[in-house]
């Protein structure tokens, strides 16, 4: 092998071109938020921290049922990102782990509380559960069950966006387990082909389930999955909304300058168990209060804020408005009626034939 | 000895071809790899070579013939040493079987009689001359011989042209023109934005299809056969048919899955299989599965215009075959509601797709009997038409089955169990099935043959539900 290999290139005389000679977008800058900003996005992860510790605790009381995956840990990535988004023009998709970024997209949290308490104010009738609600009025499309899903079909909202010439992107998401799924190179490979208006994002949280990153990825910095199909990938901190949110930049111009898809690997992690029945035996919860003591994307956010002049009163006072959304949206979905039985037979089909 | 050169099968389904020209005429020599003649099957236009060397005594099928059945001898190559004029005229006896006799005795009249021949003897992609014309259509209305592909072809180009959010995606859709043809000038009509070639990738294409269609597109996903969408079925259930409900009732998702399900010819078991009762099984899901053209053409049309996800299952079988469509500018079928395809009082016969071919004949058999029997044709396998079936069922009190698929959690079971829950007081005997045998499709000519469906079986079925 490494003879004709050999022989080959000196056939040619010269080697293939390296990757780096294709254009490339610039590396991410650390957003400079001003005051407000800094305060949104702590708002916005705040309210997400919250609203999923109190869904864990309705999940405890049996309130909530099924399959419920908490996004604790990994809220900088959609707040970051989806901040540089337009809700009702870009367009947003993710897997089964998709409370948070219906938060960050500005959807009423009693309604999302409702669907996880499944009553018939829920966001989904009460039909969908955790792993399946949607908003098309912001361009949220899911909320999918299957791992990978969500990679080919939100290619197919950027295809619309494309055909459309509606000037929109899509924000596709996926987490490093579903990023060995083999329809997520089809897809690259199509988005690729067509220049499709879509952002690729792997939240890499190190564990897919229960198996880390290591023991499932043969190539493991994930932001490379796209090299071989020409897609421009950007390794980024997870954990530090602002670095995120300079990332969501450099990868908005890229995608909306007719470039083609691009890639995000974000490095974050989940405090939780993979879900609510995942007792997470495998890792130590010595590394996971590590993560929490260095690197919180929410206290580093409060840091920051102090830094910049907000007073201890001030966040308070965010801090209790927030607790005052969430219980009023836990109220809301613990008193809110079951769906009508009669709503078993509804909307298994659009049309009567 | 002279060489009969015979009308080449040239792809699993060809039954007949058209002679679109000779590249070389009488008193040409050839050798191994000339090119003689251009031949256009029912996919594509071909190109056929020579095997032996000679030359070119006789040819006796003109360029420009339609519908030269398989095997019928189009020219007679002399080989070395032997005379061209002689070896011309002996073939004649020799050519074979019931073709030789067709041939006018004069020389020169002989390929034009040929040719007459060939496109006036009944016609075996013909549909039976008892299927019955839709009774929806306004009487008067002017009807066009068209075959299947081409109505399925005109279904999707009509949408295109008055809707502009549908677009045909699939595998050779665009350039290539179809891997079946049903595309056919698809491209040049609505340009590369809408009629867009795929990578050889089903669950991806269909997946961005499905998305398209959240996203507020009409897609129509062509899978080259049903089989490769197997690969694709995770989109087709869990993310199409099911949006609607899981979304109480927010997102759509109006998508068509299209493509040829069933046994094709001698193409073995991993591309032969019947889909139909996988995707009925799915709520969330229309399943259509059409016989005739106008059928095909009034219900693609309808599957494009529904705002929920339909699986609509062609047969390669029948995409050559020809029946009357109406002419008419927007020739629109319901959905769910199967059709009477011939009237009769003794037993009913029902069936979808290729079957009802079979059971059409098995009728016309049948009536030579004294048995009357009546057909139906489903047409949409979701939602099923049980007042007609049961409505026919209350009127012969006998039933059979006629599937092309496998017996087991088939069309026809479920058939059989309306018919046990909703229609036992009708009944006068167990209703029976007709299927395909429980086996892999095997390759072996001989094996295929006994493992499908055929007009004997329906026969001998719908004489013993009559005790006859």
């Amino acid at each position: 092998m490494a003879k004709a290999a050999t022989r080959a290139s000196d056939d040619t005389g010269s080697p293939p071109p390296p990757t780096h000679n294709r254009e490339r977008p610039p590396e991410p800058q650390r957003h400079q938020a001003s005051r407000e900003e800094l305060l949104e996005y702590y708002r916005q992860m705040l309210l997400i921290r919250r609203f999923e510790e109190r869904a864990g605790q309705l999940y405890g009381l049996g309130l909530i049922g099924g399959f419920c995956h908490l996004y604790i840990g990994q809220e900088a990535v959609a707040v970051g990102l989806q901040s540089a988004m337009e809700p009702g023009k870009d367009s947003v998709i993710t897997g089964y782990r998709d409370h948070g970024h219906m938060l960050a997209y500005g959807i009423d949290p009693k309604v999302i509380m409702a669907e996880l308490t499944g009553r018939a104010a829920g966001i989904s009738r009460g039909k969908g559960g955790s792993m399946h609600m949607f908003s098309v009025e912001h361009k949220f499309y899911g909320g999918h069950g299957i791992v990978g899903a969500q990679v080919s079909l939100g290619t197919g909202l950027a295809f619309q966006h494309k055909y459309s010439g509606d000037g929109g992107v899509c924000l596709a998401y996926f987490g490093d387990g579903a990023a060995n799924q083999g329809q997520v190179y089809e897809s690259f490979n199509m988005a690729e082909l067509w220049k499709l208006p879509i952002i690729y994002v792997i939240e890499n949280n190190q564990y897919a389930m229960g198996t880390s990153v290591n023991r499932a990825s043969a190539e493991d910095q994930l932001y490379r999955r796209g090299e071989s199909f020409r897609i421009p990938g950007l390794q980024v901190d997870g954990m530090d909304v602002l670095a995120v949110r300079g990332a969501a930049t450099t990868a908005l111009d890229w995608v909306r300058s007719g470039k083609g898809p691009i890639l995000l690997e974000l490095k974050t992690y989940r405090y939780r168990g993979h879900s609510m029945s995942d007792p997470a035996k495998y890792r130590s919860r010595e590394e996971v209060q590590s993560v929490r003591d260095k690197s919180d994307p929410i206290e580093a956010v409060k840091r920051e804020l102090a830094a910049a002049g907000v007073s201890e009163e001030e966040l308070k006072k965010l801090d209790s408005d927030i607790k005052k959304i969430v219980t009023e949206a836990a109220d809301f979905a613990e008193q809110s009626p079951e769906p009508e039985a009669a709503e078993l037979y509804t909307d298994v089909l659009v049309e009567t034939y | 000895m002279p060489i009969e050169l015979k009308m080449p099968a040239l792809s699993p389904t060809m039954e007949e071809g058209t002679l679109a020209k000779w590249l070389v005429k009488e008193g040409d020599s050839v050798t191994s790899g000339t090119i003689l003649a251009e031949i256009e099957t029912d996919k594509a236009t071909m190109e056929f070579e020579a095997i032996d060397e000679g030359v070119v005594a006789k040819i006796l099928v003109a360029e420009g013939a339609d519908e030269v059945k398989v095997g019928t001898v189009i020219a007679i190559l002399a080989a070395e040493g032997e005379d061209a004029v002689n070896v011309a005229g002996a073939a004649h006896e020799g050519a074979s079987g019931g073709q030789a006799a067709d041939i006018a005795a004069s020389p020169a009249e002989e390929a034009q009689a040929q040719q007459a021949t060939v496109s006036t003897r009944p016609k075996k992609g013909e549909a039976p001359a008892s299927l019955q014309v839709e009774p929806e259509v306004p009487e008067g209305t002017e009807m066009v011989r068209q075959t299947v592909r081409e109505a399925l072809r005109d279904a999707m180009a009509e949408e295109m042209r008055s809707d502009d959010r549908v677009f045909v995606m699939g595998e050779e859709v665009a350039e290539y023109q179809g891997a079946y043809k049903v595309t056919q000038g698809l491209l040049e009509e609505f340009g590369d934005r809408r009629v867009i070639d795929t990578p050889i990738t089903e669950y991806g294409f269909a997946g961005v299809g499905t998305g398209a269609a959240m996203g507020g597109l009409k897609p129509i996903i062509e899978f080259m056969t049903f089989n490769f969408a197997m690969q694709a079925i995770d989109h087709i259930i869990n993310s199409a048919a099911k949006t609607n409900y899981m979304s109480g009732g927010q997102m759509r998702c109006p998508i068509v899955f299209r493509g040829p399900n069933g046994a094709a010819a001698r193409v073995g078991a991993q591309h032969s299989q019947n889909y139909g009762p996988w995707y009925a099984s799915v709520p969330g899901l229309i399943v259509i599965a059409p016989y005739s053209a106008a059928d095909a053409k009034g219900l693609l049309k309808a599957a494009i215009r529904s705002e929920d996800p339909v699986v609509f299952l062609e047969n390669e079988l029948l995409y050559g075959q020809s029946f009357e469509v109406p002419k008419l500018d927007d020739y629109v079928l319901p959905i769910g509601k199967a059709r009477v395809a011939r009237e009769g009082k003794d037993v009913t016969l029902v069936s979808y797709s290729i079957g009802v071919g079979v059971a059409l004949d098995a009728a016309t058999k049948l009536a030579e009997d004294g048995i009357e029997a009546e057909v139906i044709d489903l047409r949409t396998l979701r939602p099923l038409d049980k007042e007609t079936v049961l409505r026919s069922l209350a009127k012969t009190n006998r039933m059979v089955c006629v599937e092309e698929g496998w017996p087991v959690c088939s069309i026809s079971a479920e058939l059989m169990a309306t018919a046990m829950e909703e229609g036992f007081d009708d009944l006068d005997a167990p209703v029976l099935r007709v299927t395909n045998e429980d086996v892999p499709l095997p390759y072996a000519a001989n094996l295929e043959k006994m493992a499908l469906i055929d007009i004997d079986r329906v026969v001998a079925a719908a004489k013993k539900v009559c005790y006859r």
